[in-house]
């Protein structure tokens, strides 16, 4: 388990931003993911705990042996963490194959130094394992990128480090290898026991691997929770937008009613029913939250009834089984292939949002 | 006319085991230079670029203090070889040595600076000591451009004249290498010798760039 709460003042970046990171975060067993955009601090994190980044205070602990300590000066060498660290490009050494690779790793290891008998054993189990076999007297360069990131994955664990970081390790894989990485690492998981890291800006490995999910912005986590959760209810706007799957629509409470549990919304000129939304009060400016999934979208035929909308089709998006359709007043809703084809050419629509679905943030 | 060779054979024996130092010493400093660990790195710079910037006779005044047989070293020298090192074509060796070993610095340092970190980041979370990662993963990445400093460096020890004139001397068949050659040859008018040595010592110095060039990798385009 890791914790971490560390602080980190980066120079300027080059659009002359400040770069900061004020973390806070512990992770349990199992996989954790950091989800964050691009620079929201996810690497700088997994750097800061294994060591290639001195924060300015703060302290960070890996189970109960102290990593660093900015009070007491404690700063271990990245030698000393024992921390698997799989950067996004691969690092296996270009000139040694992938055998070498492994048995380097298994030779860094010194306390305790392994006879070499053992080494040798530990490298052959190691490629038998992960399948390596075969391309084990091949360089990096000459197996395919999934053979070179089974390889990492073997290279960290070899020497039983105490917690696997992973940065960003599905961006660069094709779909079906994709789902060949989540059962490896799903199954290292199983085999090892090691707790994992990873940062990753893709929804779907979140859901796919995570057990828990720490949402990153701008240097700092602003939620964590199981994923589905975090998916689900967004603690605040800013974490709606990161996670980037949201409907947000700027809207004002006109009435509350706890005893029948529900509210009224107005939305820029129509007014929307909404459950009951505890802790908000009659007249609170707030953003409205909806999965473009939880919207249903019909065709235009006489008025809008309650809870619906009348919009304009701007664009649709085909993808393998939904179809993302793109509406006036920045609306996005999603609907199953089949449901669409029937009214692909219509232009004027129906948009329906369940209350039960509607989010006040 | 019949052409001595000595300075010749010498001059390569001389580049030769002055190479070898170069390369070794060179190799460390390298090491302390690309190495952030390490404390005072730009005093330590500011050194190997020191003998660049003198003039040959300075620096050979410098080796004739530091190295004559009123000093430790050579005190030190002349207790273990049993002879004093100025004037013997061993100086020479020591007057190549740190003609060329800045060049050889300068050289191995670039490519070895540009060796990508995330190899040796990922060295370092494996555990592997800084030396090891030196030796094990950044040296062979650059082997190449490494040989390629070699080259540049062996070349280089043959081409010093002033230091080796002031601490070697110019005694035919003992210390006298190929540059004072070239040197005793003009100042005695003998133009012909002078045009062989001059071809020789050019055509060699012009190999070794030849083949440190194509030792270079290769850049990719655009």
């Amino acid at each position: 388990m890791i914790t971490a709460r560390v602080k980190k003042q980066l120079s300027p970046g080059p659009n002359g931003s400040d770069v900061k990171l004020e973390i806070d975060l512990q992770t349990r067993q199992g996989i954790t993911a950091l989800y964050g955009a691009a620079g929201s601090g996810k690497t700088m994190v997994l750097e800061a705990i294994a060591g290639f980044l001195t924060p300015d205070e703060g302290r960070i602990l890996l189970e109960d042996s102290i990593l660093f300590d900015a009070a007491s000066g404690v700063n271990l060498p990245p030698q000393r963490r024992r921390c698997g660290w799989i950067p996004q490009e691969c690092s296996l050494f270009p000139h040694m194959t992938l055998q070498e690779n492994l048995a380097f790793a298994v030779t860094c290891l010194t306390s305790p130094r392994l006879p070499r008998l053992e080494r040798h054993r530990r490298v052959k189990e190691t490629l038998q394992r992960f399948g390596l076999k075969d391309a084990a007297g091949k360089r990096p360069h000459e197996v395919p990128r999934e053979v070179r990131q089974r390889c990492s994955f073997a290279r960290a664990v070899i020497c039983m480090p105490r917690v696997v970081l992973l940065d960003e390790p599905a961006q660069r894989l094709d779909p079906p290898l994709k789902t060949e990485f989540y059962q490896l690492l799903r199954q290292i998981q199983k085999d090892f026991r090691i707790p994992v890291l990873l940062a990753t800006r893709d929804p779907e490995v979140c859901f796919e691997l995570a057990e828990d999910l720490l949402v990153l912005h701008e240097g700092r986590v602003l939620q964590r929770g199981i994923p589905r959760a975090v998916f689900d209810q967004p603690a605040t706007v800013e974490v709606a937008r990161i996670l980037g799957t949201f409907n947000l629509l700027p809207a004002t409470i006109t009435a509350l009613d706890p005893v029948l549990k529900t509210s009224r919304l107005r939305v820029s000129d129509f007014d929307l029913m909404g459950p009951y939304f505890p802790g908000r009060l009659r007249g609170d400016n707030v953003t409205l939250c909806i999965r473009p999934d939880e919207l249903t979208a019909m065709p235009r035929e006489g008025k809008p009834g309650p809870n619906q909308l009348a919009a304009q089709l701007v664009r649709f998006t085909e993808r393998l089984s939904i179809v993302r359709l793109e509406f006036t007043g920045n609306i996005t809703v999603e609907l199953a292939r089949a449901e669409f084809e029937r009214y692909r050419h219509n232009k004027d629509w129906l948009i329906h949002f369940p209350p039960q679905y509607l989010r006040a943030l | 006319m019949k052409v001595d060779w000595f300075p010749l054979w010498l001059s390569l024996r001389v580049a030769a085991l002055s190479t070898i130092l170069t390369s070794a010493i060179g190799l460390w400093l390298v090491y302390l230079l690309t190495n952030r660990e390490v404390r005072g790195r730009r005093v330590l710079e500011a050194i190997v670029t020191f003998p660049l910037l003198l003039p040959p006779t300075v620096l050979g005044y410098y080796l004739l203090v530091l190295l004559g047989q009123a000093s430790p070293l050579g005190k030190f020298y002349e207790w273990v070889f049993g002879h004093p090192l100025l004037f013997t074509w061993q100086a020479a060796i020591v007057a190549a040595f740190i003609h060329s070993t800045p060049i050889f610095v300068k050289f191995a340092r670039v490519p070895l600076e540009n060796v990508s970190p995330i190899y040796q980041k990922a060295a370092r979370a494996l555990g592997a000591s800084e030396w090891r990662i030196f030796w094990r993963i950044s040296l062979p990445l650059v082997g190449r451009s490494l040989l390629a400093a070699v080259m540049i460096a062996f070349a280089r020890s043959l081409g010093d004249f002033g230091m080796t004139i002031m601490i070697a001397g110019n005694v035919p068949h003992h210390t006298q290498t190929l540059s004072v050659a070239v040197y005793e040859a003009v100042e005695k008018g003998n133009g012909v010798l002078a045009r062989i040595l001059v071809l020789v010592i050019s055509a060699i110095a012009l190999a070794a760039s030849y083949a440190a060039a194509r030792l270079e990798p290769k850049r990719a385009a655009g």
